[in-house]
């Protein structure tokens, strides 16, 4: 979610297979630089399968370059990575988070399994809550929110939204990416 | 090219068997459409993108830039749409660097016809090509199988039967620039009200001897209309309990980061 | 020593490369015969209960596939009336999913209502209604009605009452709820904003401790701002969702209907 110099990013914390509950504490966001952010929902095997091979290839990347890599760069990266296994996808869906290296500008995106990205200038979402995040966000989202006040937003559209999906919750983690500082907060969800 | 890898073939293959949903992939549901005019060619689109009944972007772009000369429009699937023109922009960018002249319209529809035609429909790009080149204007369209067409007006997508009920009642030989720009968003806007694939803006692009002209969201009529409800939280709404902030001058302790200025006299080592 | 070389191929050794196991399938010439009687028309609906009203509203947007086949058409009926303008109605019935079958529902159940009061020479209260609509619902269990109804009147106390229902007749009163294409859409907005779900009250503890954000009921105004913004919303992303908002307020002075124009794309 995109607000006034800064960019929110924020994931729930349960693993499960299909209706069984495996565990309460599997976090879907990965960081792969000052504030290049990656979430990552789906089939479980696949989010750790992806979320290493791009710590791997953004270290080829750092080390080639010698400079951290920006949100816009990571997400081509994420979607060529992706379509090279267009007849065989890892079963994912992706969403980058970040704010430009040079300018601090809030940059957010989404993809389909097989890469095609979506760039938004509001808000993206992913997973098994798809529906419900898309009707909270719609109609909580405003434009130019401050760190605080995105924070309340997008906890309270996560929160929500959760609630309604079988698949989805026991609690959330929150990051509130700024230019200088990145807060990271875990949230009180309910646990059923 | 490099080719797909399929690795994942048979594990996705079994794990479906086994009941694992297959994932969505983003549609372009879409009214793409073009038409020659005396003088060059119009391509246009909407600009809605969905994944099933769900809209995933409300303000996409499906006006592709093949080459300065070429634009390509794409309906079908997202991902598809977009790298196959890439691919193919790309291929025909050294074609023509090696060649040295500029590139041709139909050798891009008959690269990408020999592309897709390839992949047996599998690789799910819809497009219209249109563009000018040394032997004239063009207009194509080129089906997912491999199919192409070659007429003064066309429509792809779910909405091209909305879009080309506008040119035939509409359409007639010996077009202004003007007139075809309207015409096009005309269509667009047939597909955007009576097609539930379409919506949204209209984008156009203008290609004529000299340069092409690419306006995103020539039209926009359907701006979100204001809410009346304010729905911005009192601070300490939500229940917190953890809090960590990470600053930047504290991710030096794990990773050193340095920062180089531009004016910073250690540059680079460049073989000269 | 016999047991040991059986003859029969599938207690040991190999098998048959062909497959000779019976067939399941139906014997050649006989023909399957499929009967596709529903059809998904879309929309979506949406009902709140206040404290002395209750507001019903659903689009009217009539879809099939990636058609839309009406841009008007209601999806909200006044119940029970005397008359077949329905002008002294004091229930609203939507009706959301097969659009012939929610037509058929609301016939059914609006005859009921009228011989109830012709009988009784009273109004049928939202209660019994309700538990009638079940009964009808259910007497169908095996060819259901393909619909998704909602209920909204006043109770005999004056309140607002909403009653919900699967196609099958299983129902329950609640304060608010959401039905059709995009009700996954609007039901979390609607726990935020009318329950105050996942909301507490700022700096009133640490952590756990935190007290829960009080309900209250909201007024007409409030229902009617967030009606207009779920559906807002809504229409941004659901294609099955738009045209027109059709809203009814039921109070004690009767129903009032508005009409709003939503977007066409």
């Amino acid at each position: 979610m995109v607000g006034k110099d800064c960019v929110a990013i924020a994931c729930d914390l349960r693993l499960g297979l299909q209706a069984l509950t495996v565990s309460n504490n599997f976090p879907k966001i990965f960081q792969y630089g000052d504030n290049v952010f990656l979430g990552l929902t789906g089939l479980a095997t696949d989010v750790s399968t992806v979320s290493d091979l791009f710590r791997y290839k953004v270290n080829m990347y750092r080390l080639r370059e010698e400079r951290n890599i920006a949100p816009r760069t990571f997400a081509n990266l994420v979607s060529s990575s992706l379509y090279e296994r267009r007849f065989g996808p890892y079963f994912v869906s992706p969403v980058v988070a970040g704010l430009d290296p040079k300018t601090g500008q809030p940059f957010i995106c989404g993809f389909d399994s097989i890469g095609c990205i979506d760039f938004a200038k509001d808000f993206i979402v992913s997973g098994t809550a798809t529906e419900q995040l898309f009707g909270m966000c719609e109609s909580l989202w405003e434009p130019d929110l401050g760190p605080d006040a995105l924070f309340e937003t997008i906890s309270q559209a996560l929160l929500n939204a959760v609630d309604r999906d079988a698949l989805s919750g026991w609690g959330a983690h929150v990051y509130i990416i700024e230019k200088d500082k990145v807060t990271k907060r875990l949230l009180k969800g309910r646990q059923d | 090219m490099p080719g797909f890898d399929f690795s994942n073939y048979n594990r996705n293959a079994a794990l479906h068997a086994r009941g694992v949903p297959l994932p969505k992939a983003t549609s372009t549901g879409t009214t793409i459409v073009g038409c020659i005019y005396d003088g060059g060619v119009v391509i246009a689109a909407d600009t809605r993108a969905t994944s099933g009944p769900i809209v995933a972007d409300k303000n996409c772009e499906k006006l592709h830039y093949i080459a300065p000369n070429i634009w390509c429009a794409g309906a079908g699937t997202a991902a598809d749409t977009e790298f196959t023109t890439a691919l193919i922009s790309s291929q025909l960018e050294l074609h023509s660097l090696s060649t040295g002249r500029k590139p041709r319209v139909v050798t891009c529809m008959t690269m990408l016809k020999q592309h897709l035609f390839r992949y047996q429909g599998y690789v799910g790009a819809y497009l219209v090509v249109a563009g000018v080149d040394p032997t004239g204007t063009h207009l194509f369209t080129v089906h997912a199988h491999g199919s192409t067409d070659k007429l003064p007006y066309v429509t792809m997508g779910s909405g091209s039967l909305a879009a080309m009920s506008v040119f035939e009642t509409q359409w007639r030989a010996q077009l202004t620039r003007d007139d075809a720009v309207k015409l096009c968003a005309d269509a667009i806007e047939a597909g955007i009200w009576n097609d539930l694939g379409s919506g949204s803006n209209v984008d156009v692009a203008v290609i004529t001897p000299e340069k092409t002209t690419l306006m995103r969201n020539y039209i926009r009529p359907n701006e979100r209309t204001q809410k009346l409800g304010s729905y911005a939280f009192p601070k300490g709404t939500t229940a917190v309990l953890n809090e960590k902030i990470i600053r930047k001058e504290e991710i030096g302790k794990y990773v050193s980061v340095l920062e180089l200025t531009e004016e910073s006299d250690d540059k680079m080592e460049v073989d000269t | 020593m016999a047991a040991m070389f059986s003859q029969n191929p599938l207690m040991n050794g190999p098998n048959y490369s062909f497959n000779d196991s019976p067939r399941t399938s139906a014997p050649e010439g006989a023909r399957e015969h499929r009967f596709d009687p529903y059809t998904d028309n879309g929309g979506s609906t949406l009902a709140i209960a206040g404290a002395d009203f209750t507001i019903m509203a659903g689009d009217t947007r009539l879809t099939s596939g990636y058609s839309i086949n009406s841009r008007h058409h209601p999806k909200l009926f006044k119940i029970g009336g005397t008359t077949a303008d329905q002008k002294d109605a004091t229930i609203v019935l939507s009706v959301v999913g097969f659009a012939a079958d929610g037509e058929a529902l609301k016939e059914r159940l609006d005859a009921i209502c009228k011989m109830y009061r012709y009988r009784h020479g009273k109004p049928m209260s939202v209660k019994a209604c309700a538990q009638r609509l079940s009964t009808i619902l259910y007497q169908k269990r095996f060819f259901p009605y393909y619909a998704y109804a909602i209920l909204g009147g006043l109770d005999e106390e004056g309140k607002g009452a909403v009653y919900s229902y699967d196609p099958v007749g299983s129902y329950e009163r609640e304060q608010c709820r959401a039905g059709g294409a995009a009700a996954s859409l609007i039901m979390p907005f609607l726990d935020n904003q009318v329950n105050f779900k996942n909301q507490y009250i700022p700096n009133s503890g640490e952590g756990h401790a935190l007290q829960e954000r009080e309900r209250r009921p909201l007024s007409r105004n409030e229902v009617e701002v967030l009606v207009k913004d779920a559906f807002d919303g809504a229409v941004e992303r659901h294609i099955e969702v738009g045209d027109g908002l059709q809203m009814m307020v039921i109070t004690k002075d009767g129903i009032e209907e508005i009409l709003m124009p939503l977007k066409r794309d």
